[in-house]
């Protein structure tokens, strides 16, 4: 058989390439004139530079900077400690547990049933640190119950399938849980009880101004890593969490319990979501069976920034997309004249999480998959 | 005269491991080349290299005296390089025929409106490729035809599944061929066939053929001419003969004398 | 019986030993008890027998509300003594063991139940339970009082689970009739609506008014002769439409080519005469189910056949409406040509097309689970872009565009109020999708998604440039999901952003899976049923009553597909192959086909011959 060939001219850059790098050079070139423009702005408000494209900026005092700077920081440490579980059921199953989010929203719905009771027999005013613990670790367990539930009813019997498949499936499972909520609990926005003053007032900490529950936020969030740090790189279960997440098959060999672990993994995971949503309900004091749904994609996209199935990255990646998603829209969009800016919230975080795969799809720090689940 | 495809100085690391390390090699038109080697050789991430699935840290491959660097696997297939896996990959719940069929891909040029309006050239061409699939696979006799055509390639026995995967790698309808270990598992009289076919892709097909193999006995039947790599370089070459009495080659499989360690 | 326990309980790999028999019996009874318990506990603080209790199936005796109670129990009866079927291996004979499991497994869920229900008597929990209402307790009780409800829930479970149960141990055929004529009587009970409506259009009014009661539901009467009929008529035909189906599939070339004509022809004579018979609402319903139909269709193709999950297929669906809203609506705010709906399809093809590139070519290299969340996330931007005040001057933000004329054919213009010609419409082009996902099923690029579904690197080591391959699924499946939108809009009048929420890509997966991924006849299944019955995201379906409980049931069902069927319910031959290969091979040696043994034989007789020396050999 004489097949004809016809010669390509080798090398050629595909189409695609090429339009991605187009799109590559637009959203850096976006960000780069936006930027510039607000540093314009900052010198001086009159500059024809800065009066370009949006002639009624007015810039930002370096206050309301700093304070956009931590709401971004608390909210970041939020969508960290829920990245920690996604960032970990990905390294150790290879899936991205879609239904994450809602185990986050368990923890907060939890919370505020328990606050909302201790509110009405008196002890939150009375007590508040007592009832924080207490519902705390109620949320902790609550999400536990639910992530580990979860992966014993849905994803254990799916662990040798394609990959899609678990995926599809925590779908539907979020899905599910977010509706049962609903109908159990109703569909109102439900609101925390109001924090004690000395809690809740601004707080003078290095020139910066802070609300006392966004430190309280930062502080547990920094005491939960630290706390999940000791547990895997210190502990007998973070050894075998690392090892399963290596080969499951070499692990079982090594006589470490495969199922025990993931559900461990499962359940450290959900605790942090738990606590998670009790930092979520003291900050925004509301609540709703949709609030596991945008926090929960977000994190996803927290989890691929600090590259996924490494821990620390996860932390790191939220706290970037936290300030982010808050400084971007003032920073970037104000001043090139885009009204509404706040609106835009959410598409800043998803054009950050394409933007990371644009350019780095292993993360800023790295991915730590095991080879299999790599491809 | 120029060589089919020739490699200069090929070095590849994964991460600080060399696993080819100034690779020099050459193919001409209508020659069988086997690679042996011990495992961990550098062989198969040498044939990766070739078709595009790992980069290159240094070197050059030309084909038909042009760099085939930096293209896309399906550009190299294109240009007329088609391969075999060590561990069979076949598009298992495909058909056999179906098997075959997608091969032809980057020879066929229908698309989306030629199966909407089912114009003539768009039939002309399917019956192409199954006349095509069919006579590909009419190459090993019976075991691949008839009722087998409609069955999945999972069904298969293993001798088959590794048949068909060189039945594959002919619809794509190259001029070099890269046989990655294609008697690994069989028998010796499946091994005895093979061995034969592969030889009569040269005779009767015209493909040009580098091959994987660990089993001297095939290595000895149908190459021209052996290349054996060690820790990722070629310590020696030439015929079956002059290879299998080469001291390196004896010392790289079973390692060095006694008397010489101490 | 020991088999059947082991049989729904996941082998743990902790237990290397058998544990005693009877020790396993009854933690699985306890368990699957547990289960119904907490099922029925659960749906009753979600709300469904309150909810439901209008919609009656049965005059007087059974409602919706019950129905969505007591299925529990009969079908954990049914699962809790359930074997394991093993080709060639005996089954444990079903008998006595079985019913007692079912009927204990009742017995704890009703034992559940009355717990429950003295607790709704006693504590007051509706603070933070909504449902915890004096309604629940007077609908679980019947209205006659705590002690009745008790034991009325006890005895009813128990029987229900033992019904479950039975089902294995009464014979094959009985168990047959049975099933049909069960079926048969909440098909037709569910499907008032639309039986109703057809019969009127039929002028059989009369007939349909003495089976169903007024307030709705079959009334007791023609529910036992509707149930005798199904089961005389299933009996008698028993066997009939499997060996029709059997001939047919063995016609060959121009008798099966003629075969299929006519068929052909019934289907689309049925479906084109059928809306003439139907109201208003029943039109309103079919044209739903074509709008989604023609979205499954499209997404279908991006992941049935190119295995590319795009959670963000809503976004071409949104391209396709405010494509067209903004070129047909005199009050698009910004630029309002006017024109045509023939000619806004040809933009909205090219538009659709575009944004599938776009949105295409960076997600289209990613990992799979990657790309099913990034795509997500461009479903959401582009919703969000819509409804921002920076595009209100174009696109009119959350208020969106409104007075969109309907479709001027020259002598009818299809519109919103007259659901018919939407039918119409939405036939045409469900008709054109589905002659489009036939044709490229069976082409060089349907082949090429088919291999790259399977493994990409060698699809693109075999010469298949997979990023242009995909990148066509996405556009033609975009393409698809454009048209559904551009008809939608022409439909409703007008265009929102929020008719474009991530929930309708998730619905249409929904869809497509439980219909049958990578199959066009079970995805017309799938949007039957699904959105006939239950609805879509914003549309009624017969069973109206569901509306605030059918995204629960979307999610129920397609976690319950993943694990139980994932092939759908009709399934392709080649996703069933896929998901159980095991059994599919199992299946092909015991067959044992005559070719196969010969070279099977004749392969061992050579390995025999030679086994030894072929290891040396090749291990050279």
């Amino acid at each position: 058989m004489t097949a004809t060939i016809e010669r390509k001219s080798a090398r050629q850059v595909s189409k695609v390439d090429r339009f991605l790098t187009l799109i590559r050079i637009f959203l850096v070139s976006l960000i780069v004139i936006g930027v510039l423009a607000f540093i314009a702005q900052q010198v001086a408000p009159d500059n024809p530079f800065a009066r370009w494209r949006n002639p009624d900026a007015v810039g930002l005092t370096g206050d309301q900077f700093k304070g956009l700077l931590m709401s971004g920081l608390s909210q970041g440490a939020m969508y960290g400690l829920i990245a920690l579980g996604y960032s970990m059921v990905y390294g150790v199953l290879g899936f991205i547990n879609f239904a994450h989010g809602e185990v986050f929203m368990a923890g907060a719905m939890t919370g505020f049933i328990a606050s909302d009771k201790f509110s009405a027999n008196g002890l939150w005013e009375s007590n508040f640190l007592l009832s924080l613990v207490i519902i705390i670790v109620l949320a902790i367990m609550v999400s536990t119950l639910t992530a580990v539930l979860m992966e014993r009813v849905a994803y254990r019997p799916l662990r040798e399938s394609p990959r899609l498949i678990p995926l599809i499936t925590s779908i539907g499972v979020s899905f599910f849980i977010q509706n049962a909520v609903m109908g159990v609990f109703g569909p109102s926005t439900k609101s925390y009880p109001q924090l004690p003053q000395w809690l809740s007032k601004q707080r003078s900490i290095l020139t910066f101004e802070i609300a006392g529950t966004k430190l309280l936020v930062l502080l547990v969030a920094a005491m939960s890593m630290a706390g999940l740090w000791y547990l895997v790189e210190r502990t007998r279960t973070g050894k075998a969490m690392r090892a399963v997440a290596e080969d499951k098959e070499i692990a079982a060999l090594m006589g470490i319990n495969v199922n025990r672990t993931i559900v461990t993994t499962f359940a450290v995971g959900g605790a942090m979501a738990g606590i998670a949503g009790i930092l979520w309900g003291l900050l925004f004091r509301s609540v709703t069976h949709m609030t596991g749904f945008l926090p929960g994609i977000k994190a996803f996209t927290a989890a691929v920034v600090g590259g996924i199935g490494n821990l620390p990255g996860a932390m790191i990646g939220g706290i970037s997309l936290g300030s982010a998603e808050s400084i971007a829209p003032l920073v970037i969009l104000e001043p090139l004249g885009v009204p509404g800016v706040s609106q835009l919230k959410d598409a800043v975080a998803f054009t950050v999480l394409v933007l990371v795969l644009l350019f780095k799809p292993s993360g800023l720090f790295g991915e730590q998959l095991s080879a299999e689940d790599r491809a | 005269m120029s060589h089919l495809m020739e490699i200069r100085d090929l070095k590849i690391t994964f991460g600080g491991l060399d696993a080819l390390s100034g690779l020099n090699f050459h193919v001409d038109e209508g020659e069988i080349v086997s690679v042996i080697g011990p495992n961990g050789a550098g062989k198969t991430t040498f044939f990766n290299a070739i078709t595009g699935l790992v980069d290159p840290t240094e070197g050059d491959i030309l084909f038909d005296g042009e760099s085939i660097l930096g293209l896309d696997p399906h550009q190299v297939t294109g240009l007329g390089i088609a391969r075999t896996f060590q561990n069979v990959r076949l598009f298992p719940n495909m058909t056999v025929l179906e098997n075959i069929m997608v091969a032809q891909h980057c020879r066929t040029s229908q698309l989306v409106l030629g199966a909407l309006l089912q114009t003539s050239a768009f039939k002309k061409e399917e019956r192409e490729i199954e006349e095509r699939a069919k006579e590909v696979l009419a190459f090993f006799g019976s075991r691949l035809v008839g009722y087998r055509y409609d069955q999945p390639a999972f069904v298969l026995s293993y001798a088959n599944r590794r048949r068909l995967e060189v039945a594959r790698a002919m619809a794509t309808q190259p001029r070099l061929m890269l046989l990655d270990e294609p008697v690994a598992g069989m028998n010796p009289m499946e091994t005895a066939e093979l061995t034969a076919l592969i030889g009569r892709l040269r005779s009767e097909w015209g493909f040009t053929i580098v091959m994987i193999e660990h089993d001297m006995r095939v290595v000895r039947d149908v190459s021209d001419r052996v290349v054996v790599l060690d820790h990722g370089v070629p310590i020696a070459q030439g015929s079956y003969d002059e290879v299998s009495t080469n001291p390196d080659v004896v010392e790289a499989y079973l390692g060095r004398p006694a008397e010489d360690q101490a | 019986m020991s088999a059947t326990m082991t049989s729904s309980s996941a082998p743990s790999s902790r237990s290397g030993y058998r544990a005693p028999v009877a020790d396993q019996d009854w933690r699985n009874v306890g368990k699957w008890g547990g289960l119904c318990t907490l099922a029925l506990v659960l749906v009753s603080l979600i709300g469904m027998p309150v909810g439901l209790d209008r919609r009656i199936l049965i005059h007087p005796v059974l409602s919706l509300g019950y129905l969505s109670l007591l299925w529990i129990p009969l079908v954990l009866g049914f699962v809790v003594s359930r074997h394991v079927e093993l080709e060639g291996v005996e089954s444990p004979e079903p008998g006595g063991r079985d019913l007692l499991a079912g009927a204990l497994t009742g017995l704890l869920g009703g034992f559940g139940m009355a717990v429950f229900i003295v607790a709704l008597d006693t504590f007051n929990l509706r603070d933070p339970l909504v449902n915890w209402s004096p309604q629940l307790l007077e609908l679980l009780n019947y209205g006659r009082g705590l002690g009745f409800g008790v034991v009325a829930w006890i005895a009813a479970c128990s029987v229900l689970g033992l019904l479950g149960s039975s089902i294995h141990v009464i014979p094959a055929g009985v168990r047959r009739v049975v099933s049909y004529g069960a079926f048969g009587l909440l098909g037709i009970a569910v499907l008032e609506g639309a039986i109703a409506d057809l019969s009127e259009g039929f002028g059989l009014q009369s007939l349909t008014d003495s089976i169903y009661a007024n307030r709705g539901g079959v009334t007791v009467v023609w529910s036992i002769v509707l149930v005798v009929i199904i089961g005389v008529v299933s009996m008698l035909t028993r066997g009939r439409f499997k060996a029709a189906k059997a001939n047919y599939g063995e016609l060959q070339g121009p008798e099966r080519k003629r075969a299929s004509m006519i068929l052909f022809l019934l289907v689309a004579l049925l479906t084109i005469i059928l809306p003439l018979f139907l109201g208003t609402i029943m039109n309103e319903l079919l044209a739903n189910v074509g709008l989604f139909l023609l979205l499954a269709l499209g997404l279908n193709i991006v992941v049935g056949l190119a295995g590319i999950l795009d959670l963000g297929y809503v976004a071409f669906f949104a391209v396709g409406g405010y494509t067209t809203a903004v070129l047909t609506s005199p009050d698009s705010p910004f630029f309002a040509p006017e024109m045509h709906f023939a000619i806004t399809l040809v933009i909205v093809v090219v538009f659709a097309g575009l944004v599938g590139l776009i949105i295409g070519a960076p997600v289209i290299r990613m990992r799979g689970d990657y790309l099913a969340i990034v795509t997500l996330g461009f479903g959401e931007i582009i919703r969000l872009l819509f409804m921002s005040d920076w595009l209100k001057p174009y696109f009119g933000g959350a208020q969106g565009i409104t007075n969109v004329p309907g479709v001027d054919l020259g002598f009818v213009t299809i519109k919103g109020t007259d659901p018919r010609s939407v039918f119409y419409l939405v036939l045409v082009f469900c008709a054109l999708a589905i002659y489009i996902s036939w044709r490229l099923q069976a082409s060089r690029l349907g082949r090429a998604w088919m291999a790259i579904r399977e493994d990409e690197k060698v699809a693109e080591a075999m010469g298949i440039n997979t990023v242009n391959a995909k990148l066509l699924a996405f556009v033609v499946g975009a393409v698809l999901a454009s048209f559904s939108g551009a008809i939608l809009v022409a439909k409703v009048g007008s265009v929102f952003p929020n008719s474009f929420m991530i929930l309708v890509s998730i619905i249409i997966l929904v869809v497509v899976i439980v219909g049958g991924m990578g199959n066009i006849a079970g995805v017309l299944v799938g949007s039957f049923v699904l959105i006939g019955v239950l609805g879509g995201p914003r549309q009624p379906g017969l069973l109206h009553e569901f509306q605030s409980f059918k995204l629960l049931i979307y999610g129920a069902l397609l976690v319950f597909m993943m694990l139980q069927r994932p092939e759908g319910l009709v399934p392709s031959a080649r996703r069933s192959q896929e998901l159980h290969q095991e059994e599919f091979l199992q299946d092909v040696w015991l067959k044992g086909e005559e070719h196969e043994g010969e070279e099977h034989e004749e392969e061992l007789h050579a390995a025999e011959a030679s086994g030894a020396e072929g290891h040396e050999g090749s291990g050279a």
